[in-house]
């Protein structure tokens, strides 16, 4: 298996995360990436309702949300955490990568996309990037296709 | 059905498949079904909505579904009914989500819907609108079944394409 460095925050503590999913196996997979990439898990949710609330009690470093969800889709959640919660980092994760999908995820907030199945490596660079609260000095964004790298964020 | 509405699926049950369990993966059969669905194993309905109608399964044996969540997760896991129920819907979530990315790209719009645990032996007849295919894909951990019956709205697609733009 890959070995990861750590990924920290500023003050070398764990980087706490918030897993966002319906499916409990997804979370499982994902949680488990997550401790090799040295991380802590802050909540879990699996809708976007229970997503926000778990927002607010927990105030993770970073969100990883799936898109299609019962009762309220990520998309949704996302607008409204960062409404909110402006400065929150909220990755998508989803089976579902057409561009709209993607486009309307980045423009309610969401810092980047990628798409299930989920590569470990694949997700430790874009939670690099995202993390580096600094996309100049991280380069190109990894994981989401070229067409959307430079698209305007609102 | 149309060849470029199943063509999707194919590719992203293979792509799919063989990515998440690190070993090539086989078409074995690929057939059309005017019977009614009859459930192998455990199955896991997703519903779409849009240009395109219908509903997808995928359907496995606990068995496969097991040894497919022990190579997903990297460790043993225990045979319960929520593993081999969680799996099905993953599975079908990344399969069929892969395959509507793949559709969406070629134009087609529509919206998919949570997987659900489809429980009843029979599932939904193919009819003269709605025809249903079935995909035999041969993993390491086992087969798996996909069936795929939907139709294309052409109505909706054009009212789509006529409608006003409101900015």
């Amino acid at each position: 298996m890959a070995q990861f460095a750590a990924l920290l925050r500023k003050d070398n503590q764990p980087v706490r995360y918030l897993v966002v999913d319906d499916s409990v196996f997804a979370r499982k997979n994902l949680m488990k990436m997550i401790e090799m990439f040295g991380g802590e898990i802050a909540g879990e949710a699996g809708d976007g309702l229970t997503a926000i609330a778990e927002f607010n009690r927990t105030k993770p470093d970073v969100v990883l949300m799936d898109i299609t969800m019962p009762q309220m889709e990520g998309i949704e959640a996302v607008e409204r955490i960062v409404r909110q919660h402006p400065h929150a980092r909220i990755v998508m994760v989803s089976s579902v990568g057409y561009q709209e999908n993607i486009l309307a995820a980045l423009q309610k907030g969401a810092k980047h996309f990628v798409q299930k199945p989920v590569k470990p490596e694949v997700l430790y660079e874009i939670l690099r990037y995202v993390l580096s609260d600094d996309p100049s000095a991280a380069g190109a964004p990894v994981g989401v296709p070229v067409a959307l790298a430079g698209e305007p964020r609102s | 059905m149309r060849m470029e509405l199943i063509q999707p699926f194919i590719d992203a049950a293979d792509a799919v498949l063989s990515d998440s369990l690190q070993s090539p993966v086989r078409i074995a059969d690929l057939a059309m079904e005017e019977d009614t669905y009859r459930r192998k194993g455990v199955a896991a309905l997703i519903a779409i909505k849009g240009d395109i109608e219908g509903r997808i399964i995928l359907d496995l044996s606990p068995e496969v579904a097991v040894r497919i969540a022990t190579q997903l997760s990297g460790m043993e896991v225990q045979a319960t009914e929520q593993v081999v129920r969680e799996t099905a819907c993953e599975l079908a979530n990344m399969v069929i989500g892969n395959s509507v990315t793949l559709l969406n790209d070629q134009g087609f719009r529509f919206k998919v819907f949570p997987p659900e645990i489809h429980t009843s032996e029979e599932g939904l007849a193919s009819s003269v609108d709605t025809e249903a295919l079935v995909l035999r894909l041969e993993t390491p951990c086992g087969e798996v079944y996909l069936n795929i019956a939907m139709h294309y709205l052409r109505r909706r697609a054009r009212e789509r394409d006529t409608a006003p733009v409101v900015s």
